[in-house]
């Protein structure tokens, strides 16, 4: 049992994986966030609709989001290299896993955002707020709940990529994944990594769901 | 105090214009209660919002306390609209606030008031409301009269000069209903607060409203002070609207009616000659006898009113409705 399994390279590679995936996490809640208010602003009937904005803000993110990753992983390497200097390693992932990652979350910050009730925004326009006012003062707060499940299955959506990243040179426990586990037929191998991405998932998805129940007041 | 000239809006709905507010001028006075009445979709909500433009106006000029609004800029109208409270039908709280916190934000986005002076305003807000203990609750857990209390609260927080009040109850059950008008009132009264409220209700309109506009397909069909709307309504809309709120029975009326003999009139009594003895009085003077087919008493806004349907028979009749025009009763003779 287990006779293959270099634990120490597991352990670097489940460190790989989740710098990974919390370092592409940041910045697609960094780029992806005001992307999605953005979206949700611009769009019809909302409080800074401009249709061409919004058309080519949607064009980007669809285009990005018709990619297949993989695909993306590869043509981003000029980018990547240009970026981070390199197209190995966690740097050299964190560049296209964001590129995939910040236009679908973008998406569900939009959905999120319209699931506020017009009326709040009306009360908020009401008491004299600005349009940045009612962006931070009632949007985001009350979005929060659907914010937070938005990052919760990006996170897992990421989890996923950086497997795939694996197949590029980008570590982790998805390049052992394959390089041991289907390259060299370890099965064990292939066993406890993705046992071990099955748990990363799992604690995501938990963590997450109690975090949107605590920040629920309905 | 609020002042419409000539304003309309129109909306373009698939290529087609649709005029939710026909050119419209109306004049609302400092101080008092105005309520807009009229079916959904009759423009009264569009009326509402032009007010602090939340809906801008396609034409005309709003002039409010002496500013136009309608000549305002972005900066201008924010600060102008801190002026302006507003409660809605959904009372439109944040969910994710606390009670406290959802009082407190038109006073943290105006950024002028210290965070002390901030809890203090809240405290005397919540109190004046009566909801001092559910302060550190969120809206989720209060039932729909607190909400609306909260939404009042937060609406005066600012020290408003006018209230906007867009169908506040109508989706509260009655006994509610009565208690958030009742704190309206006291808020008008109190505070020399300029109200105006829209509703589908007359019954809300005779409870707190000095003056009414019945609005009906984006123009005002009637308005007045509100006993005379009530009493003598003249537009088809405003008779329909006073029969629902009476709970009159048009045509069951009209059948009961029919195997009684002689004259019947409807008379309208207001202020003084409500409680005067007339009746007896005039029959004994003119020979006619009487019978009170349907009659009813109430207050509206501290006038006193009645309206009674007599059937009147024998005697000098012409007499008899000389004499009761002479008392200052209204008459109305039906058959």
């Amino acid at each position: 049992m287990f006779r293959n399994v270099d634990w120490y390279d597991i352990w670097l590679a489940t460190l790989d994986t989740l710098l990974m995936l919390f370092g592409s996490l940041l910045f697609t809640v960094l780029i992806g966030l005001p992307l999605g208010v953005l979206l949700f602003l611009t769009g019809p009937r909302q409080l800074l609709q401009n249709r061409a904005i919004y058309g080519v803000l949607s064009l980007v993110v669809n285009v990005l989001r018709s990619l297949p990753f993989i695909i993306l992983l590869i043509v981003m390497i000029p980018l990547t290299v240009l970026l981070t200097g390199t197209s190995l390693g966690v740097a050299g992932a964190i560049p296209p896993l964001v590129a995939g990652a910040a236009p679908f979350f973008a998406r569900l910050v939009e959905t999120a955002l319209r699931e506020v009730d017009r009326g709040i925004i009306e009360a908020t326009q009401a008491m004299g707020a600005s349009t940045r006012q009612i962006i931070w003062n009632a949007l985001l707060p009350e979005a929060r709940p659907g914010i937070i499940a938005a990052i919760t299955v990006t996170a897992i959506t990421l989890v996923s990529y950086t497997a795939m990243a694996g197949v590029v040179g980008a570590g982790g426990l998805g390049d052992l994944a394959i390089r041991y586990g289907y390259q060299r037929f370890q099965t064990d191998v292939m066993v406890v990594t993705v046992v071990l991405l099955l748990c990363l998932v799992q604690i995501l998805q938990v963590v997450g769901d109690r975090l949107v129940i605590h920040f629920s007041r309905k | 105090m609020i002042e419409f000239h000539d304003v309309y809006k129109t909306y373009r709905v698939n290529g087609r214009d649709i005029q939710a507010l026909k050119p419209t001028s109306l004049s609302v006075r400092a101080g008092e209660v105005f309520g807009l009445i009229g079916h959904s979709g009759a423009g009264k909500s569009t009326l509402l919002r032009l007010i602090n433009r939340l809906e801008e106006p396609s034409g005309g000029r709003i002039v409010v306390d002496g500013v136009e609004v309608t000549a305002l800029a972005p900066e201008g109208l924010r600060r102008f609209r801190r002026q302006v409270g507003m409660i809605f039908q959904h009372f439109n709280l944040l969910s994710s606030k606390t009670v406290a916190d959802n009082v407190a934000m038109p006073l943290r986005l105006a950024g002028e008031m210290p965070p002390a002076a901030i809890r203090a305003r809240v405290a005397e807000l919540l109190r004046r409301v009566g909801l001092s203990e559910h302060a550190d609750k969120y809206p989720a857990q209060l039932s729909g009269g607190q909400k609306q209390r909260v939404g009042i609260a937060r609406a005066l927080a600012t020290g408003p000069k006018i209230l906007l009040c867009d169908e506040a109850t109508s989706a509260l059950d009655p006994q509610t209903t009565a208690q958030v008008l009742q704190l309206l009132a006291e808020i008008n009264r109190e505070l020399g607060l300029t109200i105006v409220l829209i509703t589908h209700e007359m019954d809300v309109i005779r409870r707190v409203c000095d003056r009414v506009a019945v609005i009906e397909d984006g123009a005002i069909v009637e308005q007045g002070l509100v006993v005379d709307v009530f009493l003598h309504p003249r537009h088809p809309t405003t008779v329909r609207f006073v029969q629902e709120a009476e709970q009159i029975d048009q045509d069951g009326l009209r059948e009961d009616f029919a195997h009684v003999s002689g004259r019947i009139l409807r008379l309208t009594l207001k202020g003084e000659t409500t409680h005067a003895p007339l009746l007896g009085r005039i029959a004994r003077a003119t020979g006619v006898d009487y019978s009170i087919l349907s009659g009813r008493f109430d207050r509206i806004k501290g006038v006193s009113y009645g309206q009674l349907i007599l059937a009147l028979v024998g005697g000098d009749f012409e007499a008899a409705l000389r004499q009761l025009q002479a008392a200052d009763v209204h008459v109305e003779v039906l058959r």
